[in-house]
């Protein structure tokens, strides 16, 4: 009986998740393209692009329904002879860099990729100095 | 004894009080469009459902501003916004919807019960136009002007005192 109320209660939690699910899945949502090159082109700038709806997610990894749309855009775009860097720059175009999960160097993101060099430099400079005198 | 022993320590903390400050900040998870300023991408889309017109972004180029409301019968906050679509409407705003991923079935009962702002209704299966004009959820509302071009993003459900914005961002693009 208890079991029987649970299943009901869960089922009844479960209904929203239902809702968004009723409609099935873009064409190339979860279906591979033919082309194994293409598809292996597909799936790893599927890997670099990022969720909107679960923004710490690939849309490689996520099952959400915009995900899915996204991964068929990718994939119809490729099979339609569009290279990877031009739907990123599609993309990017929409949602800016947010949306890539590439790292590339710009105005705002320089520091990332400079700070580290510069604090090894530090570091070889304060070594040498500790060091580097014995001698 | 050498004051600069203290400096990494003093460093240490002001990385923690940076750390401390950013995690009390409310988290941003608004992805804002890109694409306002920019025109409405080339679409087509059919119907929602019996009995309404589809859109086009040729619809739109006819010198009126309108609102393109991006929304679904399964969304929630599409429940809590439907009476301000309606005060919008009410106040002369030309309200196009596009559902996204929906049946036509459900989008008639959510008109039946929600009520119909909508002068049109274009059937987005694929988030092919959601995706197209750089939104990344539902519901968004866009304001579109007279040529076409997009001239302004609301994200979330339009509540009570995002009508006189939206209004008069529709006043702007006249």
């Amino acid at each position: 009986m208890i079991r029987a109320l649970a299943f009901a209660a869960a089922l009844v939690v479960a209904l929203p998740v239902a809702a968004q699910q009723t409609m099935p899945p873009a064409p190339f949502a979860y279906r591979q393209l033919e082309n194994p090159a293409q598809e292996q082109a597909a799936q790893e700038l599927m890997e670099t692009l990022r969720c909107l709806k679960c923004q710490s997610q690939s849309i490689a990894d996520s099952d959400a329904p915009m995900a899915g749309d996204m991964r068929h855009q990718v994939r119809t775009r490729i099979a339609a002879g569009e290279s990877p860097d031009q739907i990123r720059d599609w993309l990017t175009k929409r949602y800016g860099d947010y949306v890539s999960y590439k790292p590339t160097v710009s105005t705002t993101t320089w520091p990332l990729f400079a700070i580290p060099l510069l604090l090894v430099l530090l570091a070889g400079a304060i070594l040498l100095r500790r060091f580097g005198k014995r001698k | 004894m050498n004051w600069r022993l203290w400096i990494p320590l003093f460093a240490f903390a002001a990385f923690l009080g940076l750390a401390a400050y950013q995690l009390t900040q409310p988290k941003d998870e608004f992805v804002e469009s890109r694409m306002v300023g920019e025109s409405l991408p080339y679409f087509e889309l059919p119907p929602a459902m019996a009995g309404v017109n589809g859109i086009g972004s040729t619809d739109f180029a006819d010198g009126e501003p309108r609102l393109l409301n991006i929304w679904a019968s399964w969304c929630l906050p599409c429940i809590a916004e439907a009476p301000h679509l309606e005060n919008l409407k009410r106040q002369g705003a030309d309200i196009v919807g596009v559902a996204i991923r929906d049946r036509p079935e459900d989008v008639a009962r959510f008109l039946a019960q929600h009520g119909n702002p909508y002068s049109r209704i274009g059937r987005d299966d694929l988030s092919e136009v959601q995706l197209a004009i750089g939104s990344s959820g539902v519901p968004e509302t866009f304001v579109i002007d007279g040529q076409g071009v997009i001239r302004y993003q609301h994200i979330g459900d339009v509540r009570a005192s995002d009508v006189p914005v939206l209004l008069a961002e529709l006043e702007k693009a006249r």
